[in-house]
């Protein structure tokens, strides 16, 4: 027997789950893979912002107010990316941004979807009385406008950190909380959550250890969406000074720092909101590459 | 419990379905007895409420669905009257269900050996997660998938349709239950490997006494696998005894029926005859005897309710004319 036979033979009998599976047809697509690059990007920036930020996000020189980027006249190395309205370094206060802005998000994302996963489940499972209380406060919920309802809820609780990831958190599990229960009304349906029924297997098992394997691609399709939209959120919540206080820097609060200069130096609202934009980008053409991915529809073996 | 006493005892089960057009017993009265080793064929069409009867046994009906009346003896007890949770650790345990289409009663997300793991441990048979892998490739082995011990990393796409079914009867059996309810497990399957799942069934029986309940519309299977059959129509049992016997002198115009629309080997021009006319309407049938518009031989007393009546030894049917039935 060749070795290449049984090379061959070796790879067809490793297990291949279907997780694995999508990640293989996601590696695949161009687009999707680059745009998990640039997100990779800006967390490693984000993670490494104390070491690899030229300078201290909030300290200002007056004397390199409103200072160029580098490939304007005026413009320095040092200063790459130029400087604020009070002289701070635009390049340094990104970096530092990054890191607020991802941390927001991937809390407000993770919390919503913990939170939204497992209401989801409840009420597709148990369906009955669970089933309308989730169902219609998710209804309520999604009754609000949500910029109104997160900037409602800042008013109440004041700005900070943790109070922007509550504010976006009560009402962002809806969205994972619709698609879970989705899924696991289609899921309870199938025969196999009857054969663990049969099995003797109680509520708590079938929910977490059967339906849910199942329904967690689509969730992390949804919730990876949804990032986008708040981190959208989040700018526009310290852009309208309700979010992360000064001297902390935030995407939302640079864009909004930059407003009075936006004729004489557009770089200073400019540059954040590219970086805003960059990142959304991203993330909304990674999450279309883990949909098609994961839709076996569009992917006829 | 004495030994003459059967593993499980069903007496006058109904099982109602409320529907939009009134309450429907999917299985009105159906009374069986199965002892420990014992093989009893369930036959019937679609509808004829064979499955719903097993199920309501496993306490698997979902509501709307409940059971109405009757009761199910399991080694004495009543389930009926059993609290949800006793209940539950009974399933599995006591008694476990092999469904026909094994590739969707397999979860797609987790490999063979997980769900095999996961119900040993859920059962609290195995100390530790290692030592129910070890009892998950035995039981692999024992239901005969080669090198059970790679093949536990397998997802259930990976396997063939006859290694499907057989893993599920793996997952079934993974408790040590006394009674297999299996609904039509190889309905989906070809010949050869149809063969061998009943075989694997077959010497479960044999070898460790597990009662098993054969759900399928298929009388060749019956006929080969089974001691005693069992044949239902409209949700009530119309004819039940040893199965040579049944095949050979059917005592019920139904069960005539359904002899005479399989195909025979040995006369392969005989026209194949089947039952004129359409199951009745569950939600609006009368005392009388269910089969009598499709009968060949109903007469006006076919109206009035009919009893399943003891023909000789061993031998039920519910027929005013059984005599006549030849």
């Amino acid at each position: 027997m060749s070795a290449r036979f049984v090379a061959a033979s070796e790879s067809e009998l490793r297990p291949v789950s279907p997780l694995r599976l999508a990640l293989a047809r996601f590696v695949a697509n161009r687009t999707a893979l680059a745009s998990a690059g640039v997100i990779l990007a800006f967390l490693l920036l984000a993670l490494a912002a104390p070491w690899v930020a030229p300078h201290d996000p909030a300290e200002a020189d007056l004397f390199r107010r409103l200072q160029p980027p580098v490939w304007s006249a005026g413009g320095e190395w040092a200063f790459a990316l130029g400087c604020d309205g009070l002289g701070r370094d635009i390049l340094s206060r990104l970096i530092w941004g990054a890191r607020i802005s991802l941390f927001i998000a991937l809390m407000v994302i993770g919390l919503a979807a913990v939170i939204g996963t497992l209401s989801g489940l409840a009420a597709g499972y148990f369906r009955g009385w669970v089933d309308t209380l989730v169902s219609r406060l998710v209804d309520t919920l999604l009754g609000f406008p949500y910029l109104v309802f997160a900037i409602g809820l800042m008013a109440m609780m004041g700005p900070g950190l943790h109070n922007i990831v509550l504010a976006l958190v009560y009402k962002e599990w809806v969205f994972t909380c619709r698609v879970a229960r989705g899924e696991t009304l289609a899921a309870r349906e199938q025969d196999y959550v009857e054969a663990a029924r049969a099995l003797g297997c109680g509520p708590g098992h079938i929910m977490l250890r059967e339906i849910l394997p199942n329904v967690l691609s689509p969730v992390l399709v949804v919730a990876t969406f949804r990032m986008a939209y708040v981190i959208i959120l989040e700018a526009s919540l310290s852009f309208l000074g309700l979010g992360v206080q000064p001297p902390t820097p935030s995407w939302g609060a640079m864009v909004a720092d930059g407003r009075d200069f936006l004729v004489d130096a557009w770089w200073v609202s400019t540059i954040p909101g590219l970086a805003i934009l960059a990142l959304v980008l991203a993330i909304n053409l990674a999450s279309q590459g883990l949909r098609d991915a994961f839709d076996p529809r569009l992917h006829p073996s | 419990m004495t030994m003459a006493e059967p593993l499980l005892a069903v007496r006058g089960l109904r099982t109602v379905f409320p529907t939009r057009r009134g309450l429907l017993a999917a299985c009105d009265g159906v009374d069986l007895q199965l002892a420990a080793g014992e093989a009893l064929g369930v036959v019937g069409e679609s509808g004829s409420g064979k499955s719903v009867t097993f199920l309501s046994v496993l306490g698997l009906i979902r509501p709307p669905g409940r059971i109405d009346a009757g009761e199910i003896l399991f080694e004495g007890r009543n389930l009926i009257r059993l609290p949800a949770a006793a209940l539950r650790t009974l399933r599995g345990r006591a008694m476990a269900l092999a469904m026909q289409d094994s590739l969707s009663a397999l979860n797609p997300a987790l490999t063979i050996g997980t769900q095999i793991v996961e119900t040993i441990l859920a059962h609290g048979l195995a100390r530790s997660r290692a030592a129910a892998r070890d009892r998950a490739v035995e039981l692999l082995h024992c239901v005969g998938i080669p090198s059970p011990d790679r093949r536990l990393n397998d997802y259930p796409h990976q396997f063939s349709g006859g290694m499907r079914q057989r893993a599920m009867i793996a997952i079934a059996l993974a408790a040590e239950p006394k009674l297999l309810v299996a609904d039509e497990p190889t309905t989906a399957l070809d010949v050869t490997i149809r063969a061998q799942v009943l075989d694997l069934i077959d010497r479960l029986r044999r070898e460790r006494g597990l009662a098993v309940a054969l759900i399928t519309h298929d009388l060749g299977v019956v006929a080969e696998r089974c001691d005693r059959v069992m044949v239902m129509y409209a949700g009530q049992v119309v004819e039940e005894g040893p199965t040579a016997e049944v095949i050979a002198r059917p005592r019920h115009p139904y069960t005539r029926g359904l002899l005479a629309s399989l195909p025979s080997l040995e006369d392969p021009d005989r026209p194949i005859d089947a039952i004129p006319g359409q199951v009745p309407d569950l939600t609006h049938v009368d005392a009388g005897c269910r089969f009598r518009n499709r009968c060949p031989l109903a007469v006006e007393l076919c109206m009035q309710p009919v009893e399943l009546r003891a023909l000789g030894a061993n031998r039920l049917s519910r027929c005013i004319r059984a005599e006549a039935v030849a």
